[in-house]
């Protein structure tokens, strides 16, 4: 699915430019978006590069271990698939209580060094059951505040800037149930059509 | 303001434990920093591929038209429509999302219903076609499985989510 969407958004793209008048915008935006995404690439480097060394000696220390013996009853019905004591059950959790906080430059290392930890386990090129679930819990957010949001209505002289934090975390809270029982669903299905 | 905090003190907790368990902390963190370079390196090539084709489908005016097309089926739900761009390309491209929410602060001040709704919406629910595509990226993920249609619906339920609960605590 993903290489039918990828060329249709470029197919699409040209041919509407085409029609529409905006091939020049077209051409500017293919060289511009070369170099952000070396630049995304190098800050994310830069993140990537401490936060999985200071993640390392935590990992050592058994903090991460300790974390995961702490909440073991909740993420093991949402992570059935990992053994006990699996060092991606620690980076697991760690992406989670990075999300939570807000530290989006923390999460994105200890969510990539999870993934890791789960291909170490699959050992295939194909998702697992366990990546997709990360994945999904990724993207639905787990924030409780939002300090972008809150940081652009400061600027724009909100009477109150955080008064959308409630209606963010119900939100939040919402989408990320909504994640997490469409992932189970897609699993059954999966299941079920292995069987028959 | 705790954020200001919190990044110190992990780093403080982390090296305080480390020092106390006599772990040699500085080769450690050299040692499981070296994995950092290589997970940004292998997922350039899926980044960039996907960062390409979303500017050109932007660049073209191609999303605008999409949204302009759906904006009648919204407002008829009543939903804004106005705030619908904003709805279709939250999932796919982050930054673009970023300056619609400003954009829509902006024009309709931050405590309009407008306002709330995009402040909630932006911070209710994450880029998901950009973290597939690191997440998997990084680890050279090639068959998704479900991933994506799990990331998409889920989207779809906490943008209407945050419309229902903006209209009933703002409405």
């Amino acid at each position: 699915m993903v290489n039918l969407i990828w060329a249709l958004l470029a197919v699409i793209g040209i041919v509407y430019a085409g029609i529409n008048g905006t091939m020049e915008e077209v051409n500017k935006a293919i060289f511009s978006t070369l170099d952000e995404a070396i630049m995304i690439t190098i800050s994310l480097a830069g993140v990537l590069v401490f936060w999985l060394g200071l993640m390392k000696i935590a990992e050592e220390a058994g903090l991460l271990a300790g974390l995961s013996r702490l909440f073991r009853p909740v993420v093991k019905k949402i992570f059935p698939d990992i053994p006990d004591g699996h060092p991606a059950m620690g980076y697991i959790l760690s992406n989670m209580t990075a999300n939570v906080f807000g530290l989006g430059n923390a999460a994105t290392p200890m969510g990539l060094k999870a993934m890791k930890e789960l291909k170490n386990l699959s050992g295939s090129d194909k998702a697992s059951r366990s990546m997709i679930t990360l994945l999904a819990i990724n993207t639905s957010s787990l924030t409780i505040v939002p300090t972008t949001v809150i940081a652009i209505r400061l600027k724009y002289e909100s009477t109150d800037p955080t008064a959308i934090v409630g209606a963010t975390i119900v939100a939040t809270m919402i989408s990320t149930c909504a994640a997490l029982l469409i992932d189970r669903y897609f699993y059954y299905r999966r299941k079920r059509a292995l069987r028959l | 303001m705790i954020s200001i905090w919190l990044i110190p003190a992990i780093i403080l907790t982390v090296l305080v434990t480390a020092t106390i368990k006599k772990i040699p902390a500085y080769e450690v963190f050299v040692d499981g920093s070296k994995e950092g370079l290589t997970i940004a390196l292998s997922l350039l090539p899926f980044l960039l591929g996907m960062m390409v084709s979303i500017a050109i489908f932007q660049a073209s005016g191609a999303m605008g038209a999409i949204t302009k097309g759906l904006e009648p089926f919204l407002s008829v739900i009543g939903v804004p429509a106005e705030i619908l761009p904003l709805a279709l390309v939250r999932p796919i491209s982050g930054t673009a999302a970023l300056s619609m929410t400003t954009e829509l602060i902006r024009t309709f001040g931050p405590d309009s219903f407008i306002g709330t709704l995009a402040s909630v919406m932006q911070g209710s629910t994450d880029t998901t076609l950009y973290i597939i595509t690191v997440y998997f990226g990084a680890v050279g993920i090639k068959r998704m499985g479900d991933a994506l249609k799990v990331g998409l619906l889920a989207d779809i339920v906490g943008i209407i989510a945050s419309i229902i609960i903006v209209i009933i605590l703002f409405g």
